[in-house]
């Protein structure tokens, strides 16, 4: 026989009906723009970003602000690295390769059109599947093998780099070469905005002994014509809103999120764990390829020794940082590591222009890196 | 009685020299409430998690509806229809309610935008999530779309709960579904239980509340040193009979270990 319950849950009768209703009522300003981080974590990065254009254009007048279409020309490679490591880091993971996979691929891409004769846009598919490849391999010592992300590519990039060099016997193929012979491999460094000035003012029949000078009379014109955009820069753009719609409207970016929160819950959740891990990585690998036909278009050559093989990895990492990813994983948006690439670019600009010593944008992006940390820190504890 | 829906015949596990499941037996019947109490390190985590998935027995034969039945992963057991809430309660905590209730199975849009864009289909997953948690009573919940960390413990518990009870067609396993939460929120979860069974899904309850289990259980599973050491019926017994088998206080009469 049971025995003759205490019956202590008829102290529940008169006890008031709502289930774990929680006083909001602590609404002090900070307490609510920590709440809005919270859910927003690249605001933080955007507002950064605001005020240093800001502060710049103050600084250096109103020639600072028609330089931001350079700022982009000129981190579009960071960019577009940046946005492969965030899909890496969003799950807790870090890939040190993307770097040396941009690097290797741009080679890839120039050898095969050369050395083999391909055409250029055989090459460059080719180059696009090493890079997925090679993400596969990092995918498979992390999923399998299981070897932490960071020694994992750590030791790829390694790989990679030297694969580089021997492969590409270190030989740059040069500019003129590629424009005369595969124009296709450098098109991310074409500039729409001029071609489409172009091909208008050829409509019309107007024509000019060489280069178009950036002043006639066609104000609308010159304007397009002066906008420093190339085909590298939409892609960049682009590749951000496309994955920031994946990452928030499909099933697959619900799940990277939920592996860089917490694996184990994601995989009882019946999230498969490895196979979203390894499409990251695999992702990832052919982001950092489509960099490195970005670097191409931008620097004309390939080259085998470009320094992004070596910087291209922490310039990321900083750019994601910076962005408030968080390096815990499951946290941070996409937009946030386009922002803190822009960051980056226009601290480098800025300071270039204004003329002070370089290593005081060093000084200011490694202040920055901490700054974000120390952010993401604190808008975490709204949690406890 | 009829034939079990869910059986476990023999099933051994070992974690190196430490076995956790030794030659164990498990039945549980159509349409009950089986409760499953046992010391702690008793291996009632590692039986529950051999019947979901989420651990592969060493050996064993798990039965579902009289089909043989092995589970790879806890996915497996619940394309069976087998739903766990796990005492860690598996929830992503960055991400909404709404994203936890349908992790792994998200709905899509219809028609282009989910085939093509794979969009997916927010307005009927909130629209869904919002009416189970009603049915919890978990209605104070402001905004489905809050992040479960910005949830108290038993809030959560109420998402993972509202989780297994919406999609668990066959068999519903809660593991120390209880053990966060205060007498009001208990209140709800046992009431729930109770619902469930009405609708004819039978459930594992696992839970070191005597009280609890005696309540709402029809048979009780007493699991000792990684196997069954009896089945006894909560109206026969009292909650101190239980709590002596289980610890070793007292041995089940010869009769008990066939029921």
């Amino acid at each position: 026989m049971a025995e003759t319950p205490d019956n202590y849950e008829s102290g529940l009768k008169d006890a008031s009906q709502n289930v774990a209703s929680f006083d909001s009522a602590d609404t002090s300003v900070v307490t609510r723009i920590q709440g809005a981080l919270h859910k927003t974590p690249s605001l933080v990065p955007l507002i950064v970003l605001v005020c240093a254009i800001m502060i710049f254009t103050g600084w250096l007048g109103p020639r600072f602000l028609p330089q931001m279409t350079l700022v982009f020309q000129q981190i579009q490679i960071v960019g577009i690295l940046a946005l492969a490591q965030t899909l890496v880091i969003l799950t807790a993971g870090i890939d040190l390769s993307v770097g040396a996979i941009a690097v290797f691929c741009s080679v890839i891409m120039g050898q095969f059109t050369f050395r083999y004769g391909l055409p250029p846009a055989v090459a460059v598919a080719c180059g696009l599947a090493a890079g997925a490849a090679i993400g596969a391999v990092s995918g498979w010592l992390v999923t399998r093998v299981r070897i932490p992300p960071f020694i994992a590519t750590l030791g790829v990039w390694q790989i990679v780099l030297a694969a580089n060099y021997i492969y590409s016997k270190n030989e740059t193929i040069r500019a003129r070469d590629i424009r005369e012979e595969a124009p296709m491999l450098q098109w991310l460094g074409l500039k729409p905005n001029e071609q489409f000035v172009t091909w208008f003012e050829t409509l019309r029949g107007i024509t000019y002994e060489r280069i178009r000078p950036n002043d006639t009379d066609q104000f609308l014109l010159d304007l397009i014509w002066q906008t420093k955009i190339t085909y590298g820069v939409l892609v960049m753009i682009g590749l951000t809103i496309v994955l920031a719609y994946v990452l928030r409207s499909t099933a697959w970016g619900r799940h990277v999120y939920a592996v860089g929160d917490d694996p184990e819950a994601a995989e009882l959740a019946g999230v498969n764990v490895k196979r979203t891990l390894m499409s990251v990585y695999m992702l990832a690998g052919l982001i950092a390829a489509i960099a490195g036909w970005s670097m191409i278009g931008r620097f004309a050559s390939v080259s085998p020794s470009a320094s992004t093989g070596l910087e291209g990895n922490i310039e990321s990492i900083t750019a994601v940082v910076i962005g408030g990813i968080s390096l815990f994983g499951g946290r941070g948006s996409i937009w946030g590591a386009f922002f803190g690439a822009v960051i980056v670019g226009v601290f480098m600009l800025g300071l270039g222009m204004a003329g002070v010593n370089p290593q005081w944008t060093f000084m200011l992006i490694g202040t920055l890196i901490i700054v974000a940390v120390a952010i993401d820190q604190w808008i975490r504890k709204v949690t406890t | 009685m009829s034939d079990p829906i869910l059986k476990a015949v023999n099933l051994t596990k070992r974690y190196g020299k430490v076995v956790a499941l030794d030659h164990c037996d498990f039945e549980l019947y159509p349409g009950e409430i089986l409760g499953v109490i046992g010391d702690n390190g008793a291996g009632k985590s590692t039986l529950i998690k051999a019947l979901s998935g989420a651990v592969v027995p060493d050996g064993g034969e798990v039965w579902l509806e009289g089909q043989k039945v092995s589970f790879g992963s806890p996915n497996d057991a619940r394309h069976a229809g087998i739903e766990t809430v796990y005492q860690t309660l598996a929830v992503s905590p960055a991400l909404s309610i709404t994203d936890n209730l349908f992790m792994g199975r998200e709905l899509r849009q219809p028609g282009i935008m989910g085939k093509v864009f794979r969009r997916l289909d927010k307005a009927r997953m909130e629209e869904f999530a919002r009416q189970k948690l009603n049915d919890l009573g978990l209605m104070t919940i402001q905004n489905i779309n809050q992040p479960v960390e910005t949830l108290s413990g038993g809030q959560r518990q109420g998402v993972a709960v509202a989780r297994a009870a919406a999609f668990g067609s066959k068999v519903i396993i809660l593991d120390e579904p209880t053990a966060a939460l205060g007498v009001k929120e208990s209140r709800r979860v046992l009431e729930l239980i109770k619902d469930v069974r009405a609708r004819g899904i039978p459930i594992i309850l696992i839970s070191h509340n005597m009280p609890h289990v005696f309540e709402v259980c029809d048979r009780v599973h007493v699991h000792r040193l990684g196997k069954r050491l009896c089945v006894i019926d909560p109206k026969t017994h009292s909650m101190s009979d239980a709590v002596a088998y289980m610890t070793g206080a007292k041995e089940p009469d010869q009769h008990l270990e066939d029921a």
